[in-house]
């Protein structure tokens, strides 16, 4: 196994009082948790709880962080985790006036797969999220969800160790976001691949085998769909969270 | 497959001075590959050239401007054949400085704005590779714009050069490096493109002010004389006037390019510190 780190951590993510400052505001409070190597996690919670925040502090792009946050052994945002993490913006981050093919070579190259490997690579994830067709378009000229396809594919290039997925499934239709949770849920058991999805579709918690649930910067549960729903007593993750809420504020504020 | 590791050196001294944390310190730094470095230079300019290669009319634009402004200059000075000498070489050296910094500014904004930088600074691309694959793309076009403009100048509309067309081109060229210093400099200020824009007026403008084209600069206003002495576009077009007077490479030619190359440097390794793996 590639662990430059030297340690070999189960977690691929482990946040221990992780604090995020914004505008003078912390949109991330104090959280602890850890995410299992090889899962599917889904970062679950309404719009502006902090989701983004906390996914830019794993991948190293946030700053006036404080506390802990480690990510597969090394300190988030280490130079030699870059090479091994995808991460994917909740808007397209892809070149409008390059084809969807150009913006994959070009960030290939910036993950250093050289020569004909290239090609086969482009190819490969042009296939996985299923823009084949597309792949001479301008990605300016294709619909949002093609888009955002193919800043997906961008991250799955060179078999990253982890994945950050920012609502990778948002304005898709029916059975590509069931495709892509299918590829979602292969990468982790083939390749052994950690992801980390947010969402703000409660419905699709149950496509994830743990969950991250967040709200107003914290932590409202760390659970699996199935023991958050028997936890507290629900039918779906909806009516899960509400009570969560519901709990939370007739609890005495502390701080 | 691991991804081959490629980590940047010094182009990223750990933490911001914002993170007050042990996160961000970067550990685990692999020897850093030359070849690697290369690769991603060579394949940011790619990028950049195939970008423009689908927006044609931006190219037009910029390599047949100079020229028709050039033609339009030869009939102003119809009448005064030597100030069409002075005039047009130090205009030489100007054009390519507008361009570049007008497209750079734009060019990183979007970079800046759609996520692309964020996505890109994520990934294990130096950010001196980011900015020499720029400056190549850029000064390569910025070389083939300031050839066809010095071609047209001294061969249509004969103008009258006592030195090596040559010697104008290095001007130009490094002009246009200037120019795209400035403006990956400028946006980091700018929010918008219309933002971005106005830059122009403030940072460029002044500069052909007081560069020497419209008032010897040993004549100007003491206080503008010592502002233009230290505006790099004083001595581009120091540098212009001395190819057009000298036959030879004088020792002030070399002292104002190095100046110009000097500053765009210095400009651009402050544009990079602009550029941030962490942002608030």
């Amino acid at each position: 196994m590639n662990n430059p780190g030297g340690a070999t951590p189960e977690a691929a993510v482990l946040a221990r009082a992780l604090t995020v400052v914004r505008g003078g505001r912390r949109v991330v409070r104090e959280l602890d948790f850890a995410v299992a190597r090889g899962t599917v996690t889904g970062l679950l919670g309404p719009s502006g709880c902090g989701k983004t925040t906390l996914m830019r502090a794993v991948v190293g792009a946030q700053a006036r962080v404080t506390g802990r946050i480690d990510v597969l052994g090394l300190p988030a945002g280490s130079a030699s985790l870059r090479a091994r993490i995808g991460y994917v913006t909740q808007a397209p981050s892809v070149y409008p006036d390059l084809t969807a093919r150009q913006n994959l070579d070009y960030y290939a190259a910036v993950l250093g797969v050289r020569g004909h490997r290239r090609g086969a690579e482009v190819e490969r994830v042009l296939g996985e999220v299923d823009l084949a067709e597309y792949g001479a378009t301008l990605t300016g000229r294709l619909s949002g969800g093609q888009r955002s396809r193919a800043s997906l594919a961008v991250a799955l290039l060179g078999s990253p160790e982890l994945l950050v997925l920012d609502e990778p499934t948002v304005g898709l239709d029916p059975v590509l976001r069931r495709d892509l949770w299918n590829l979602f849920h292969r990468l982790a058991a083939e390749r052994g691949v950690t992801l980390l999805v947010s969402s703000h579709v409660m419905d699709e918690a149950d496509r994830c085998q743990r969950l991250l649930l967040m709200r107003d910067g914290r932590l409202l549960a760390d659970d699996t769909p199935d023991g958050l729903r028997a936890g507290t007593g629900t039918a779906d993750i909806e009516s899960a969270f509400l009570h969560l809420v519901d709990t939370d504020r007739a609890a005495p504020k502390e701080g | 497959m691991a991804r081959t590791e490629d980590p940047d050196p010094g182009a990223d001294p750990g933490a911001d001075p914002g993170t007050a944390t042990t996160v961000g310190t970067d550990t685990g730094r692999a020897a850093p590959s030359g070849a690697g470095h290369l690769a991603s230079v060579l394949a940011t300019a790619r990028r950049v050239l195939r970008q423009l290669s689908h927006d044609p009319r931006t190219v037009a634009q910029l390599l047949a401007v100079p020229v028709l402004l050039l033609v339009l200059l030869y009939y102003v000075f119809d009448a005064d054949r030597r100030a069409f000498s002075t005039v047009g070489a130090s205009l030489l050296g100007i054009f390519p400085m507008i361009t570049m910094f007008l497209v750079t500014s734009i060019a990183t904004l979007r970079e800046r704005s759609s996520g692309t930088l964020e996505r890109l600074l994520t990934m294990p691309l130096g950010k001196g590779e980011l900015i020499a694959g720029y400056a190549l793309a850029f000064g390569g076009l910025a070389t083939v714009q300031a050839s066809i403009a010095t071609a047209t100048a001294v061969w249509l509309l004969d103008l009258d050069i006592a030195g090596s067309p040559w010697l104008l081109l290095v001007v130009a060229v490094l002009n246009a490096l200037l120019g795209m210093a400035l403006g990956l400099f400028v946006s980091a200020f700018a929010a918008t493109e219309f933002q971005a824009v106005q830059f122009f007026p403030a940072v460029i403008v002044p500069q052909i002010l007081l560069c020497g084209l419209f008032v010897p600069r040993d004549e100007m206003q003491p206080v503008l004389g010592a502002i233009s002495d230290v505006l790099p576009l004083s001595y581009s077009v120091d540098g212009m006037t001395e190819v057009v007077t000298h036959a030879e490479v004088t020792g002030d030619y070399l002292r104002d390019v190095a100046v110009v190359a000097a500053v765009a440097a210095a400009v651009l390794a402050v544009g990079a510190a602009t550029l941030r793996r962490r942002t608030a």
